[in-house]
């Protein structure tokens, strides 16, 4: 008789290649957190008054907040004296252009598989790379602006932007919105800035590459897109982080404005480092994601791949308050070996003939635990909602678990609301299935695997796809028996 | 090509097979016949290597190779296919992707390399005429939904596609209407060759019609008890397994 959980172990043996450090000089603050911490970060920018009486507005609201423990995860009380809050690869002055980076910056990179170069001259994707606090480079810059597209680090937005960063900064995810979200207001270091304006289809894949790499240092990152009336961009989000014994805090936030007739659609492959067999060190990613379709017949498509964190916490929602406008969630979370993952959505419908749409698929292996954890609200005067939700899990071996937390508040009677769950668990029938025609354990699993979640990949931008393929396939390699 | 000899067989601790003896030569096509319970599809799980039977006797060579030694996929890189008696869904993978994965799987191994896409979709348009299979099926998730039909057709559109040398039907007669039956057997008759070999595994002479075996064996109680050709599986159509029954237990073991 095969021991199933034997196999299901050995298969749990997938090391993490993205977990080298980058030996390069950083400028950090001091560990730990006050006003002070606030003001240094927002003169180390060189930022305007209003957005440092923002943040420190932010800090004092999240001293007098407590850390939410609603969500089905459970971690060791965070030291938030204990963290540095800004940290930058040292460079002696601002990067002009792509050839005055330190090249050991760009090594990095193209360790990561995103060379800038090699982004800026073949592909079509633009890129802007995050290196624990800061941008270091957005490629593809010129192109962009001749449509009037603006797309940049957060800090350069606020330099030449600011009026339209004042604008929508907090507008979506308001500072106080939640624990993290407060925290991530007050001490947020870089992120990325995009505005595609009025009838502009951006014509590549926006891309931000964010990477932790000092110690003891939290990311707090912060993304802001804004799709003017009729706009279309697709934007897409990727994070690694080294392999270290202790926890790194990742607390970021994006908010998304869509206008009138405007689609966003915004894909993420989350691959933090999730810690080691035990269960040791790894990212605790708490994440405050949403979006708005402001206007009517406008649409927000959140579609994520969630391979790696030791703790994920993230809910990417959509506030549907345009007539007619759409929101969707597609998500493919995978957990294994220690990893906890409590992530969903909200849907909250305001408008008229809003439509929503949820897919889920939760992966768990090894000794993780995945929750759905998702909420449909039709206001009062949300006539003729629509949302369809269907939460699968699939597991493997005995000993993880999988949980769907769904809950539907409907205060409208038009509503239509459905929501399919279903559980399952990778069959020896199946393994023995693709073993008999040849196909070895390991690739069988990737196969079924992909199978499961072809629905959510078949929403990623084309290369993006092919790349959480590979990733879910590693993040699995030897997890079934 | 097959040898088998006093293999032996157990699940869970009850004794499955009780000692086989079967040779089995290129171009031959043999037909296992029996009662139910008598064993026939354990033998048939167990030359394709699944895990669940505990080998504890006996010794099976393929091509003068240990079989028993090797994992279930490595038993078909070198050329053994099994159609299962119960196709397994695999929702999300269509028959075409999960059979260029064994196809590039089987040819690595053989060290070849990977079939590029135009030779593979060539191989797999000539293989759907000859099992008159549809590409809309081909194109829906294995398995997933199809008919008893369907299904069956699909395994042995898959084991056209792969081209086995030792190609083992467990029961593919079983739950077919008889149209469907022919296109199978029909299927298994267009890959008949001098260098291949088929195991038919079945409980009614029924197929028989269309594939007609070299030898037939009627399996009980974990042995074969009787070997002969054809006509016998017409003697049993007529009569039945009960008077092989009985042949059996007046026998002393």
């Amino acid at each position: 008789m095969a021991d199933k959980d034997n196999i299901l172990e050995e298969l749990t043996q997938s090391e993490y290649k993205y977990g080298f450090i980058s030996d390069f000089e950083a400028d950090s603050a001091p560990k730990g957190l006050n006003e002070d911490i606030v003001r240094f970060i927002s003169s180390k920018k060189g930022e305007p008054d209003w957005l440092l009486e923002w943040r420190l507005k932010a800090f004092r609201n999240w001293q007098k907040m407590k850390e939410p423990k609603w969500s089905s995860v459970s971690y060791p009380e965070i030291n938030y004296q204990d963290i540095i809050y800004y940290s930058a690869p040292k460079q002696k002055v601002a990067p002009e252009s792509l050839d005055e980076i330190d090249p050991e910056l760009i090594e990095t990179f193209e360790k990561l598989g995103i060379s800038l170069q090699e982004q800026k001259r073949l592909t079509g994707v633009a890129v802007d790379a995050v290196m624990d606090s800061v941008s270091v480079a957005t490629t593809f810059k010129d192109k962009l602006s001749e449509l009037g597209i603006i797309f940049s680090s957060f800090s350069e937005a606020v330099k030449e932007h600011p009026d339209l960063v004042r604008k929508y900064l907090g507008s979506v995810v308001p500072m106080n919105d939640n624990y993290f979200s407060a925290l991530n207001s007050a001490v947020f270091s870089d992120g990325s800035f995009c505005y595609i304006p009025k009838g502009v289809r951006c014509p590549m894949e926006l891309s931000t590459y964010f990477r932790i790499n000092a110690a003891n240092t939290g990311q707090f990152e912060r993304t802001l897109i804004v799709a003017d009336e009729g706009a279309y961009v697709s934007y897409l989000e990727g994070c690694t982080a080294p392999m270290r014994d202790e926890n790194q805090l990742h607390a970021a936030v994006v908010e998304i404005h869509a206008a009138k007739d405007a689609e966003v659609k915004y894909s993420t492959v989350q691959n933090w480092y999730p810690g080691n067999k035990e269960g040791k060190g790894g990212i605790y990613n708490f994440v405050t994601k949403r979006g708005i379709c402001a206007g009517s017949r406008s649409k927000i498509s959140w579609t994520q791949v969630e391979t790696g964190s030791a703790v994920t916490w993230k809910y990417p929602s959509c506030i549907l308050k345009g007539d007619d406008s759409i929101g969707e969630f597609y998500s493919v979370a995978v957990t294994n070996n220690y990893q906890q993952a409590d992530t969903g959505t909200k849907m909250i419908h305001l408008g008229k003939n809003t439509k929503s749409r949820i897919v889920s698929k939760g992966i768990s292996a090894g000794k993780s635990q995945n929750s759905y954890r998702g909420l449909v609200k039709v206001m009062k005067r949300a006539e003729n909602a629509r949302n369809y939700s269907q939460c699968d899990s699939l597991l493997m071996g005995d000993q993880c678990g999988a949980h769907t937390f769904p809950y539907i508040e409907a205060s409208n009677n038009s509503a239509h609301i459905e929501h399919e769950a279903t559980t399952s668990k990778i069959g020896e029938d199946q393994l023995f299935y693709c073993n008999q025609r040849g196909i070895d354990t390991e690739q069988a699993v990737a196969l079924i695997v992909n199978g499961y979640a072809k629905e959510v990949l078949s929403k990623l931008p084309m290369e993006f796809a092919i790349e959480a393929q590979k990733l879910l396939a590693i993040t699995l390699e030897g997890s079934v028996g | 090509m097959l040898n088998i000899q006093d293999l032996k067989a157990s699940i869970e601790g009850n004794q499955i097979l009780k000692g086989i003896n079967l040779e089995v030569k290129a171009g031959e096509v043999h037909a296992i016949m029996g009662p139910n319970g008598s064993g026939k599809s354990t033998l048939a799980s167990v030359l394709a290597g699944r895990e669940e039977f505990e080998v504890n006797g006996g010794e099976v060579s393929f091509e003068g190779e240990n079989l028993l030694e090797l994992s279930p996929e490595d038993r078909a890189r070198k050329g053994i296919f099994l159609a299962f008696q119960y196709p397994v869904e695999i929702p999300g993978v269509s028959t075409t992707n999960f059979l260029k994965s064994a196809i590039n799987q089987i040819r690595e191994y053989n060290g070849k390399k990977p079939m590029d896409a135009v030779h593979f979709l060539k191989h797999i348009k000539e293989k759907m005429k000859l099992v008159e299979i549809d590409q809309s099926l081909l194109s829906r998730s294995l398995n997933e939904g199809f008919s008893g039909g369907e299904k069956k057709k699909n395994e042995i559109f898959q084991m056209a596609v792969l081209e086995p040398k030792l190609a083992i039907l467990d029961e593919t007669d079983s739950g077919l209407d008889i149209d469907a039956l022919r296109i199978v057997a029909n299927g298994v008759n267009k890959l008949r060759s001098k260098d291949n070999s088929v195991i038919v595994v079945t409980h009614y002479q029924r197929l028989l019609n269309y594939i007609v075996p070299d030898y037939v064996h009627v399996l009980y109680e974990g042995r074969i008890v009787r070997s002969g050709t054809k006509d016998l599986a017409f003697e049993l159509e007529e009569k039945g397994y009960d008077w092989i029954k009985e042949e059996f237990n007046s026998t002393p073991a």
